[in-house]
C-alpha cells in the first residue's frame, strides 16, 4: 500500500487514516510494533512532526498504544479494531448515498442498482 | 532558546528597502519553507543570518549570538549559486569541508556521493550544473549543524533527486536542529514543512503551519501561494 497524501487537506488527518486503514485491512496486524517516527515520516515522504501528530492522534482514538521504552505498537483490542471498520465502512456507504442522491437515485433504486451490479459481477444475471 | 531571532530586522540597499522591520522566532527542530515571489527579501533574510549581510536597524541573533564567527560553526549555509572552485573534485571539496568544520560527517557524504551516482574523483567543473548542486548539497548536509540555510536547494535538480534531498532532509531531522528552505518550487517541498513564511516586498504576510493552511483554506500552500501573489 502507497502513501497517498493529497494537496488540500491537513497532512496530517490524511496519516491517520492511511495508517487506521492499514490497521484495519491487516497489513499492520495486532500488536505489532510500529516502525520509528522517522522512518514512517522518511517512507511517506513527510514531515517526521507530522508523522508524530498522526500517531499521536491514533493513539488518543485507541488504536496504537506507547511502551515508554520500546515504541509504539498495535491495539490488541480486535473489538476496537472492528468498530473503527463498521466505523469506516458507514462513512463510505454514506458518501456513496451521497453522491447516488446527486445523480437523482433514491434509496430503493440505489440497493436494488447495487444488487444488479453485484449480479453482475458473479455472472448470475444478464440483461 | 529558540535558534534564530529577528527584531525590527531591516536591510535597505540605497535606496530599495530589501527587508522591513521584520520580527521572527524561530524553535528548534522544525523544518520551515521561507516562500515568496522573486525578489522579495528571501536571499537577503538567509544573508542576514549567515552573516554575510549586516543589518541596516534591527537584530538578527543565532543561538543567541549575533551573525559571526561562533554562529557560523552551527549554521550550515546552502547558497544561491556556487561558490566552489571548477579545478576541485568532489573529494577534495569534502577533504576541505572535513578541515574546515567540526560537525562534518565524512561517512555521510561519501554515501551521499554513492547514492546520487557521482565519482568522487571528478572535478566540478566536468560535471552538469545539476549534479555541482548535489555536491554543494552533500557538503552542506553533512554537517551536524543546528541551523541549515538552503536557498534554492531543488530548483536545478531532476526530480529523482530532489526526491532523495527532500528524503535526506527528513533523515537528517533533529530535535534541536531547525532547517529553513527558501524556494518558490512549494509544491514539492511541502509535506516535508512544519511552517510556512511567505514574505513579500521585504514584509512577512503569513506565518503558519501547512496543515493550518489546508484546514483553513481547504486548499495547499501551493494554492494559497497562487492565489495571494497572482499576478
Amino acid at each position: 500500500m502507497e502513501w497517498i497524501i493529497d494537496s488540500d487537506r491537513p497532512i496530517y488527518k490524511q496519516l491517520v487514516e492511511q495508517i487506521e486503514l492499514r490497521i484495519i485491512s491487516g497489513m499492520y496486524a495486532p500488536g505489532d510494533k510500529i516502525k520509528s517516527v522517522r522512518e514512517l515520516a522518511m517512507e511517506a515522504g513527510v514531515n517526521p512532526n507530522t508523522m508524530q501528530k498522526a500517531l499521536a492522534e491514533l493513539e488518543r482514538m485507541g488504536l496504537v498504544f506507547a511502551q515508554r521504552t520500546s515504541g509504539r505498537f498495535i491495539t490488541e483490542d480486535n473489538k476496537m479494531i472492528e468498530e473503527a471498520k463498521n466505523t469506516l465502512a458507514i462513512k463510505e456507504i454514506d458518501s456513496f448515498f451521497e453522491k447516488m442522491k446527486q445523480l437523482g437515485f433514491e434509496k430503493e433504486e440505489i440497493i436494488s442498482l447495487i444488487e444488479k451490479a453485484e449480479g453482475d459481477r458473479n455472472g448470475n444475471s444478464k440483461s | 532558546m529558540e535558534i534564530l531571532r529577528a527584531k525590527g530586522l531591516t536591510k535597505k540597499f540605497g535606496n530599495l528597502t530589501a527587508l522591513s522591520n521584520l520580527d521572527l522566532e524561530i524553535p528548534r527542530g522544525r523544518i520551515i519553507g521561507l516562500l515568496g515571489p522573486n525578489g522579495s527579501g528571501k536571499s537577503t533574510f538567509i544573508k542576514l543570518a549567515t552573516g554575510l549581510l549586516v543589518p541596516t536597524s534591527g537584530e538578527i541573533t543565532i543561538a543567541g549570538a549575533t551573525p559571526g564567527i561562533e554562529t557560523k560553526a552551527m549554521v550550515s549555509y546552502l547558497p544561491e549559486r556556487t561558490y566552489l572552485n571548477d579545478w576541485m573534485r568532489a573529494e577534495d571539496m569534502i577533504a576541505f569541508f572535513g578541515d574546515f568544520y567540526e560537525d562534518f560527517n565524512r561517512l555521510k557524504a561519501d554515501n551521499m556521493l554513492r547514492d546520487l551516482n557521482i565519482n568522487p574523483g571528478d572535478r566540478l567543473k566536468t560535471m552538469s550544473k545539476g549534479t555541482k548542486e548535489k555536491v554543494q548539497l552533500i557538503l552542506v548536509m553533512s554537517r551536524d549543524a543546528e541551523l541549515y540555510l538552503l536557498d534554492e536547494p531543488i530548483a536545478g535538480v531532476d526530480p529523482a533527486a530532489r526526491d532523495y534531498i527532500l528524503n535526506t532532509i527528513i533523515t537528517n531531522y533533529k530535535e534541536n536542529a531547525s532547517v529553513i528552505i527558501s524556494t518558490h518550487l512549494i509544491a514539492d517541498i511541502e509535506q516535508v514543512l512544519d511552517d510556512i513564511i511567505f514574505i513579500s516586498q521585504g514584509e512577512i504576510k503569513l506565518l503558519s503551519t501547512v496543515d493550518d493552511i489546508r484546514e483553513k483554506h481547504n486548499k495547499s500552500v501551493d494554492g494559497l501561494f497562487r492565489e495571494v501573489f497572482k499576478c
